[in-house]
């Protein structure tokens, strides 16, 4: 059993989706509760893999059906991959526990559908993470990004039309990355990523391989929304439900980013990487571009999500530019990074969420006294806000720390200034949403909140639920008399409980973060980058 | 004249960049949603056809080998040689007589084509049509939403609210 734990990691959630669409025609209720257990299994499973990695301190390589390495398709379990399974089997599991309301009004009659797709993209995601083959990896991103595009075009109706730009810059990335594979085979006649790191630097000076490296990180940075490529992110996002959102937002582009360090270091080495090519100065440029860039467009939003998407265009500028400073605490920085910005990512759109299910509209000024109806969702929102900012007990500051660091160390002054303009950035940002919740009079919404919430309701089960109304009652009288609508109070406990514990890692992750590194990323990093 | 040789000794590798390269401006600078969509389809088939004609030799055969199964190990270091020496124009049945009184030649590899490329984009052509799929499942959509596909005018309706 546990030696076949790399292939449940996978197969678990992959035979579900099957699983779960056929069940959609019998039952309702039954895909959600199969994707959950589905998503556990594979949690679980990926724990105890980043608990042996972390005991053996030596890499577990499965081979796929028996056949071994070169031949055969291996699926390798060291540090970084396991810590990154655990990650995005975490933030796919709790996504669907948090939202299970939201996605039974959401997607009424469309559970099969919907399940089956959140579990594949899970089961894509998971399997780019853990393969050891560079064309595994391509076909497994087309499953993530293919599950990616239906889940997102299930959203608003604005949704499609977002997705299909999705759509043509993803394929545009893959098809990139699939080319880059093609001229490595040519050159070396290995996809083996093992395999092929033995092979590379003995042609460190064949402009095929530089061909190969050059195409593949554009296909990459494409896929993960660097700035001049960003196009198609906001308008996804934003147009997606916010279950879907949930999870790609956080997973995608960090995963993307991940793929970007296994390719640069396991399969062309750090000696070509950084050594030979030495991408630094126009790496870090680029990535400073869409720091700036992610945090200006992110002040000029007024939608909530849309806002929290620019943001992530810029935490995609943090890792990047951090992982190609090319010294240990920059690459450690954009590694923590990945960590931590998946879960104050999820932190934010399951906050996101819990606003749009309760207020009916994604305007922040529809935010308005929210820290008086909702005291802990508020609290947790307010936790996650301080953590994209980087207030110290929570782990975005640990990461920026990091990255600064390795910024100053490799003396990319420009790096650092756009770290530090970013976190002021988003102080605003933040502060500003704050002071909508916490000083504007909540009246003022309600008559606006009106409309929206029928819009809402209409879709299937109305919101409120009695229990709501009769203690709303009890402690709010002015505001539910006065309109007898909906009433704003915290979302149910399924709902809350979830939303809350990410919070709540949030300030543990910052708090052992000094161990994960030194216990795990330590070790994910190759001796040859100081 | 160098310029010629250059050209044609790398056709393949032309004919896909271009092919690419219509299928990249198409994506990029049609206004139609639906030509969008088919120049997608032309940038993927591009890059298959640049699999395909490197797993291509001249003069080389399908890697299968005929009787390999008669005589175990050995029975399969007899086969295979004749078959290419033939010339790529023989059919199937000749090549495989041919192979079948070869008897004592070792099999090369160089007598064989590449299948690995192949059967990569064997899988590569199913992401290719699951793609298009959900691209013209979306369009649809889009056609409903909007009542046109071209982008300008959606693009018209969009900012008239």
């Amino acid at each position: 059993m546990t030696s076949n734990l790399p292939a449940l990691v996978i197969i678990v959630p992959l035979l579900a989706s099957l699983v779960a669409a056929g069940a959609g025609w019998f039952n309702r209720k039954a895909p959600f509760y199969i994707a959950v257990i589905a998503l556990l299994i594979s949690f679980i499973s990926s724990v105890l893999l980043l608990a042996q990695v972390v005991a053996t301190g030596v890499a577990i390589e499965y081979q796929m059906a028996g056949w071994p390495a070169p031949v055969g398709i291996v699926y390798v379990i060291d540090h970084l991959s396991a810590m990154v399974l655990v990650v995005i089997t975490f933030v796919a599991f709790v996504n669907l526990i948090g939202n299970r309301q939201a996605v039974e009004t959401e997607f009424k009659n469309k559970e099969g559908a919907f399940n089956a797709l959140y579990v594949l993209f899970t089961a894509g995601l998971v399997g780019m993470t853990a393969t050891g083959d560079a064309f595994n990896l391509y076909v497994l991103l087309e499953i993530a990004s293919l599950s990616g595009y239906a889940l997102i075009g299930l959203g608003s109706s604005r949704a499609p039309l977002a997705t299909l730009n999705y759509l043509f810059l993803g394929t545009i990335g893959a098809t990139f990355y699939l080319l880059g594979v093609g001229y490595l085979y040519i050159a070396t006649g290995s996809l083996n990523m093992a395999d092929l790191a033995t092979i590379i630097p003995s042609m460190m000076n064949s402009s095929t391989i530089l061909f190969a490296f050059i195409i593949c990180l554009t296909g990459l940075l494409v896929k993960m929304a660097i700035f001049p490529v960003h196009g198609w992110l906001p308008g996804a996002y934003s147009e997606s439900s916010t279950v879907s959102a949930g999870l790609i937002a956080p997973l995608t582009t960090k995963v993307t980013i991940y793929i970007m360090v296994r390719i640069c270091l396991t399969l062309f080495t750090p000696e070509y990487t950084f050594g030979y090519i030495d991408p630094t100065d126009i790496m870090v440029a680029i990535a400073v571009a869409s720091i700036i860039f992610g945090s200006l467009s992110a002040l000029a939003q007024k939608d909530f999500k849309r806002m929290l998407s620019y943001i992530i265009i810029a935490e995609v500028g943090y890792m990047v530019g951090g992982f190609f400073l090319g010294n240990r605490m920059g690459v450690s920085g954009a590694i923590l990074h990945i960590v931590n910005d998946a879960a104050m990512t999820l932190a934010l759109f399951m906050a996101a969420g819990i606003f749009i299910w309760k207020t009916g509209d994604e305007k922040q000024s529809s935010l308005k006294g929210l820290y008086a109806k909702m005291p802990f969702t508020m609290a947790g929102f307010t936790l996650a806000a301080l953590s994209v900012v980087g207030v110290p007990p929570t782990c975005g500051f640990f990461s920026k720390w990091y990255l600064i660091s390795g910024g100053i160390a490799a003396g990319q002054y420009l790096f650092v200034g756009a770290l530090i303009f970013s976190s002021l950035i988003n102080a605003v940002l933040f502060f500003r949403i704050f002071e909508i919740a916490l000083f504007e009079p909540f009246k003022s919404h309600h008559h606006a909140g009106d409309e929206e919430d029928k819009v809402e309701s209409h879709h299937g089960e109305t919101i409120v639920d009695p229990g709501v109304i009769e203690s709303a009652q009890q402690y709010s009288g002015s505001d539910s008399h006065d309109h007898g609508a909906i009433v704003i109070k915290e979302p149910p406990l399924p709902m809350l409980v979830p939303f809350l514990g990410v919070c709540v890692l949030l300030l543990i992750l910052g708090l052992y973060s000094g161990s994960i590194v030194n216990n795990i990323i330590h070790f994910a990093i190759p001796a040859g980058i100081i | 004249m160098e310029l010629f040789s250059f050209i044609v000794a790398k056709a393949d590798y032309w004919a896909y960049v271009i092919l690419m390269m219509v299928g990249l401006y198409a994506l990029i600078a049609k206004n139609n949603l639906v030509k969008k969509i088919v120049g997608m389809t032309i940038f993927q088939t591009a890059i298959i056809l640049f699999y395909v004609s490197i797993g291509y030799k001249k003069g080389a055969t399908i890697p299968i080998l005929h009787h390999g199964s008669d005589h175990g190990g050995e029975a399969l270091a007899a086969h295979g040689a004749h078959a290419a020496a033939h010339g790529t124009q023989e059919v199937a049945e000749q090549a495989a007589h041919a192979v079948a009184h070869a008897g004592e030649a070792a099999v090369k590899a160089m007598d064989y084509i590449n299948p690995l490329p192949h059967v990569l984009m064997l899988t590569a052509i199913v992401v290719g049509v699951a793609t298009l799929g959900v691209a013209l499942a979306l369009a649809m959509k889009v056609y409903k939403e909007y009542g046109t596909l071209e982008e300008d005018e959606i693009n018209q309706q969009l900012r008239n609210g």
